[in-house]
């Protein structure tokens, strides 16, 4: 019991005196979300938002294959980004296995169904509301996409948080394509695997505070602003 | 030049029009002619066809058979960049009260110091002058109702159709659109309102068509209609009778 809150005090000194290691590994963490999640969104809305106002042939298989992609398992998507990044797979001449740039990858399969599901559900509801108005005023389909999605930007918002928070706190695609390389792929998720297994469990807990003050600060944050888009009319359906 | 425009572009004529659901005819009109210069109301009880008609005129829904011209040509994309429309329940964008003025204004190709000059006129005329920066979402009823209004006007519009706007509105809130109406109207802006007020068609209405079960059952000089109508289904509704 002694050594846990030993452990315990080391875990907040190392945060507090801004260890440089323990820093460079959530800067690093931070880095590969964000950029996964802002490429996400650049796939994500505008495919969540053509889903939403456009009508066609198997438009629902396609609804209902991007929903079952939300709850793909991040270790299938790790593998399967492995086996193109691969020496062997068509992406292999790139060389990106074990690089930070592999993680992004595989965090942008992972989240992107997640935005593009959530645009697609907040637009079409929007949608459904500005339809006849839209028409009325002579704004075509096409037009009407960033017409909607900038009105629903509180709600995306939210989309955005949430594939963020799935992103920070996925462990099983990054340690698979990131290879958990010290310095260089090691990540928040990753080290706490990686210590917690070592006995190394300072870093582990002082890890963990972080990821768990990032998750609850994201939360807090989607609450809010739902809250907000609540108010607004607009929420998630 | 708008007058001008508007005096040519004042003929709607609907031709052989028909609309069905599941085998249930909900609108068949063989003909129906607005020539007058309006405001013309269409009344009727709930379900006769009132506003699908209204629809049908702005193209918003395209019929099953037969279709609606304007000045002798079928109506076109050209005809509906001159027309707009209000709605029962007013459909604002999520952005503040300047910002969905701004936002047709724009689309309009004008420039920003126009648009500008041309949001503070609206705004006096529709009486939100110190509500441009608030959001259109936060406005009561009425007001939001008169940011619709305003918005349609910004378009320039020849036409203007109003769906039962002050349907959900008080009588004071009432009287202000009736306000903003009379004014387009006597601006040169052919109005095309449905409404089951009858006071209402009694206070706007030039000409009224009189709908039952998605017939036109009478279409005439407001005060022929209102006073004296011709069909047994007008009478039994002006005198609040149950019209089935």
């Amino acid at each position: 019991m002694q050594g846990f809150a030993s452990e315990f005090n080391t875990a907040i000194a190392l945060i507090l005196n801004g260890d440089p290691e323990l820093w460079a590994i959530v800067l690093l963490s931070l880095k590969v979300s964000v950029f996964a999640v802002l490429i996400s969104a650049l796939i994500g809305m505008p495919v969540g938002a053509a889903l939403a106002v456009s009508r066609f042939p198997g438009r629902r298989i396609l609804i209902v294959l991007m929903n079952a992609l939300m709850g793909f398992p991040p270790v299938v998507v790790g593998l399967l980004v492995y086996l193109m990044l691969s020496r062997s797979g068509p992406l292999g001449v790139l060389e990106l296995l074990y690089t930070p740039t592999a993680m992004i990858i595989a965090q942008v399969v992972l989240v992107t169904p997640i935005v593009a599901a959530l645009t697609r559900q907040v637009v079409e509801m929007l949608a459904e509301e500005y339809s006849e108005q839209l028409r009325s005023l002579g704004v075509s389909r096409l037009a009407s996409v960033p017409v909607l999605l900038w009105d629903a930007r509180l709600a995306l918002v939210t989309a955005l948080l949430a594939g963020f928070g799935r992103a920070i706190a996925e462990v099983g695609a990054v340690i698979i394509v990131g290879g958990n390389i010290n310095h260089v792929t090691r990540v928040m998720t990753t080290t706490i695997a990686l210590e917690t297994s070592k006995g190394n469990l300072a870093l582990a807990l002082a890890l963990g505070a972080i990821l768990i003050g990032i998750a609850v600060a994201v939360n807090a944050m989607v609450s809010t602003l739902s809250l907000r888009a609540e108010r607004e009319g607009l929420r998630h359906a | 030049m708008r007058d001008l425009v508007s005096e040519m572009a004042r003929h709607i004529t609907v031709h052989g029009v028909q609309i069905a659901r599941n085998g249930t005819a909900l609108l068949d009109v063989p003909h129906l002619n607005l020539a007058g210069p309006g405001p013309t109301l269409i009344l009727g009880p709930n379900g006769s066809g009132k506003s699908l008609l209204l629809r049908c005129l702005h193209g918003l829904i395209a019929p099953d058979k037969g279709h609606v011209e304007q000045d002798g040509v079928p109506l076109n994309s050209n005809h509906k960049a001159r027309q707009a429309m209000v709605f029962q329940r007013p459909v604002l964008l999520r952005r503040s009260v300047a910002a969905n003025l701004e936002f047709v204004l724009k689309r309009q190709g004008l420039s920003r110091a126009a648009r500008k000059m041309r949001i503070a006129e609206l705004l006096i005329q529709g009486g939100l002058e110190g509500k441009a920066r608030q959001s259109a979402r936060s406005l009561s009823g009425g007001e939001a109702q008169r940011l619709a209004i305003l918005r349609a006007l910004a378009l320039d519009p020849d036409t203007l159709f109003l769906d039962e706007p002050t349907s959900a509105l008080d009588p004071s809130a009432t009287q202000v659109i009736e306000r903003m109406i009379l004014r387009a109207s006597a601006e040169g802006v052919r109005i095309v309102m449905v409404t089951h007020d009858i006071g209402q068609a009694r206070r706007l209405a030039s000409d009224v068509v009189m709908m039952q079960g998605g017939h036109v059952v009478e279409h005439g000089d407001a005060r022929q209609v209102m006073d004296d109508p011709l069909s047994e289904a007008s009478r039994r509704y002006l005198a609040g009778g149950l019209v089935t």
